[in-house]
């Protein structure tokens, strides 16, 4: 019984992570431009840029 | 901090201006390279500050200095092959159907997997203190999730409840918040069941269809934005000094006098003051022949300049164009169809109020039979839960997602929602001729394109290429596609209103307009050898009569309707051997198509043109080519892009079997209840009972609806 004590929280903490890192994500435009992501690591970064 | 301060700074961040941002739409963006292209190419422009690229979008944000024009990067962009147009204020989109539905759906999973896992363990057997326990914590858990994943559903129902109605939310949203209140209060007595996981798994089902569903429609809108950002949408004013300057179309005013090129579109009413040359009027009048105008003659926006360039004095702009005008007859149009209930709706307007009496039969009966007040509420409420509509609320979405999925694959864009279902009731189509049957632009014939040898025809495709003129692109689409190359030439002079002349091997050759233009053709003249002429038409799409004729197997009968001619109109009724009506204004197009309304049928309008535009609204269905007119694109349910005329049938067949589907998914998902209301009338449904026949059945209309991948193929 006193192990779901700690198991508990500690599964919602992680939990809690992965819905956080979602809303994170999410606010930081990483779904703004799907096709564009995909495409750009083919883009050779060059030092003049 | 000020620049002088700073001088080790980059030039961009020196500029004490702000800088100015605009978008661009770049249709013909598709890869990494593409976007690495425009990307640098505007970087390397003088007064830019970055350019980022949206690749799902195909648009191109610029952030530049104020003194640099939107024409000026459009012409950048010229200059590296890519056609672009500044992002008009009316198509600017309203925001992703999705995003707002993405933060509740991630809500919903992460609260329902954790809520679930506790109810696992209180199933197998956890009992006293430990089941309080977990249920105060599935509470904690819940509520807020809840609270937050439902608002969706909730606003939803609550409109239509203000207004007196009820739809699929109604009973979504009474279930969900019932199910809640009570296994707060059973959590509070120390009770034995809690529906926490019940209530957000079917939050969870329910975003996922929704977002899914939200999905399929912006991918498509976007699609048709991408079209639509490349109508005409300015012109060159020439000013009192006799300066040129680009002038948006929204901020042309009447008097100012714009220099249109050949190849252009007008962008307003106005009279030639100088100049002469043909124009094509067929997106205005469905006419396909090329109409003379002179000094004096009036010419209408949206109209096709031709052969020369001419100076335009403009009469009418912006709201006050033809143009306009027919868009304010189609507007009336538009509000009818909004009318339409969706299938969903009307299922759930003899759904909800059966579910909401037998939940009160159930406990008046258990009242009757005895049972004290708790016990007949809480059965109460598990009828509710037990026919809260999950499959039935995925029935509809989920089959109408992996319906237009496939043919969004075979090149079949819809636009709206409600449209598969009415695609689906169609018995009587109407089809407009120019850019419908026909493919809209002219064909160079194909017979005499066979003849031309082999240096003659590089000599022609490399005199085409140097001109923007529509019959040369015409031209050298049809040899680049016959696998011809261009042969060398040099001294190359286009002459406007006469053609593109150069000299190879020492011959002087030409591309010209012949001496006397009888309808539309090219002259091929090369010193020393017979000059080849090459007639140009509008040619019938390919397939055109196999659509038709499977149209026909589909029991339904097709007839043309055409804004041209009658001799242009029956030399097509010929040829697909359709009844026609012709020299059609858009306001008899609208009048066909209500009487035959009027007399039971159910009416597609296939059309492209803006004279199209009041038809398309006004029909129960519609579909438009992806060349159609920007009203065309707006107007229409639906848009497929090739040119064969084969996705009509396609649209047709795959509507039939969504709608098949849909109420094989109602079956289901109502026979499932004629299975579990019983059951939970009888008292005899637990939580655990719940959750199975829950995910269950929505498995089950989800696989249902699967299968339409395949039918679509």
């Amino acid at each position: 019984m006193t192990g779901l004590l700690f198991l508990i929280p500690v599964a919602l903490l992680l939990g809690g992570l992965g819905l956080a890192a979602f809303f994170w994500a999410l606010r930081d435009g990483q779904f703004d431009d799907p096709d564009g992501a995909a495409a750009r690591i083919l883009i050779e970064e060059d030092e003049a840029a | 901090m000020t620049p002088s301060l700073n001088p080790g700074a980059t030039p961009a961040l020196q500029d004490v201006r702000p800088l100015e941002t605009t978008v661009l739409a770049v249709p013909g963006m598709h890869c990494a390279g593409c976007m690495n292209k425009v990307e640098r190419g505007l970087a390397a422009l003088p007064g830019v500050a970055e350019a980022r690229v949206n690749l799902s979008l195909r648009m191109v944000t610029v952030s530049h200095d104020p003194q640099l024009r939107g024409k000026g990067l459009v012409d950048a962009l010229a200059d590296l092959g890519f056609e672009a147009q500044p992002r008009r204020e009316e198509i600017v989109r309203p925001a992703s159907a999705v995003r707002p539905l993405l933060a509740p759906l991630a809500v919903a999973g992460f609260g329902s997997m954790n809520v679930m896992l506790l109810a696992v363990s209180v199933w197998s057997g956890a009992d006293g203190s430990t089941r309080s326990l977990f249920h105060w914590i599935s509470a904690l858990i819940a509520i807020p999730a809840i609270a937050y994943a439902g608002q969706p559903f909730f606003r939803s129902a609550w409109r239509a409840v203000r207004r007196g109605t009820t739809n699929m939310d109604v009973p979504i949203s009474l279930g969900v918040l019932i199910a809640t209140g009570l296994s707060l209060y059973e959590t509070i007595m120390g009770g034995r069941h809690a529906w926490f996981d019940g209530a957000l798994m079917l939050l969870t089902f329910l975003l996922a269809g929704r977002a899914l569903d939200a999905m399929m429609r912006d991918r498509a809108r976007q699609g048709v934005d991408a079209m639509l950002s490349q109508a005409a949408q300015g012109a060159m004013v020439v000013g009192g000094q006799g300066e040129l300057q680009w002038c948006d179309a929204d901020q042309l005013l009447p008097g100012a006098v714009m220099r249109v090129a050949a190849g252009e579109r007008l962008a307003a009413d106005g009279e030639i003051i100088t100049g002469n040359s043909r124009f094509d009027q067929s997106l205005l009048t469905g006419e396909s022949a090329p109409v003379l105008a002179g000094r004096g003659d009036p010419v209408l926006a949206g109209t096709l300049n031709l052969d020369a360039p001419v100076d335009v004095r403009v009469s009418h702009a912006g709201r006050d164009t033809t143009l306009a005008e027919i868009a304010r007859l189609m507007e009336a149009s538009m509000q009818n169809r909004s009318r339409y209930v969706r299938i969903a709706d009307r299922a759930a307007s003899y759904y909800a109020p059966a579910v909401h009496a037998l939940a009160a039969m159930a406990v008046i009966g258990w009242l009757i039979a005895g049972a004290g007040i708790y016990q007949a509420l809480v059965i109460g409420v598990a009828v509710l839960i037990i026919t809260c509509p999950c499959a039935l609320g995925l029935a509809v979405p989920v089959a109408q997602v992996v319906a237009s999925g496939s043919l969004m694959r075979a090149g079949i864009m819809v636009k709206d929602g409600s449209a598969l279902e009415r695609m689906a009731g169609i018995d009587r189509a109407l089809l407009d001729k120019t850019g419908t049957l026909t493919l809209g632009r002219p064909v160079p014939d194909p017979v005499i394109m066979a003849l031309l040898p082999d240096h003659a025809a590089g000599v022609a495709l490399a005199l085409a290429s140097h001109s923007r003129h529509p019959l040369s692109r015409a031209l050298a689409m049809a040899l680049t596609a016959a696998g011809h190359r261009v042969a060398v030439i040099h001294d190359v002079e286009e002459r406007a209103g006469e053609g593109v002349f150069a000299r190879a091997d020492g011959r002087s050759v030409a591309l010209r307009r012949p001496d006397d233009a009888n309808g539309m053709a090219m002259l091929l003249d090369i010193a020393g050898e017979p000059a080849w002429l090459i007639p140009c038409a509008d040619r019938l799409r390919p397939d055109a009569v196999e659509a038709l004729d499977q149209l026909a197997g589909m029991g339904i009968s097709c007839s043309i309707l055409s804004g041209d001619n009658v001799g242009a109109v029956s030399d097509v009724a010929r040829a697909t051997g359709l009844t026609a009506q012709a020299s059609a204004r858009p306001a008899d197009k609208q009048d066909a198509i209500h009487r035959l309304q009027g007399a039971g049928h159910n009416v597609l309008m296939v059309g492209d043109g803006l004279n199209d535009g009041p038809a398309l609204a006004a029909a129960n269905a519609s579909l438009a080519p992806g060349s159609a007119s920007e009203v065309g694109l707006q107007a229409a349910d639906m848009v497929f892009v090739q040119d064969s005329l084969l996705a009509l049938p396609r649209a047709i067949r795959v509507a039939r079997a969504t709608l098949r589907i849909v109420r094989q998914n109602f079956v289901l998902a109502i026979g499932y209840n004629v299975l579990a209301v019983p059951l939970a009338m009888a008292g005899m449904v637990t939580p655990l009972v719940a959750a199975l026949a829950m995910s269950g059945s929505s498995l089950i209309v989800i696989g249902n609806s699967l299968r339409l991948a395949r039918i679509g193929k």
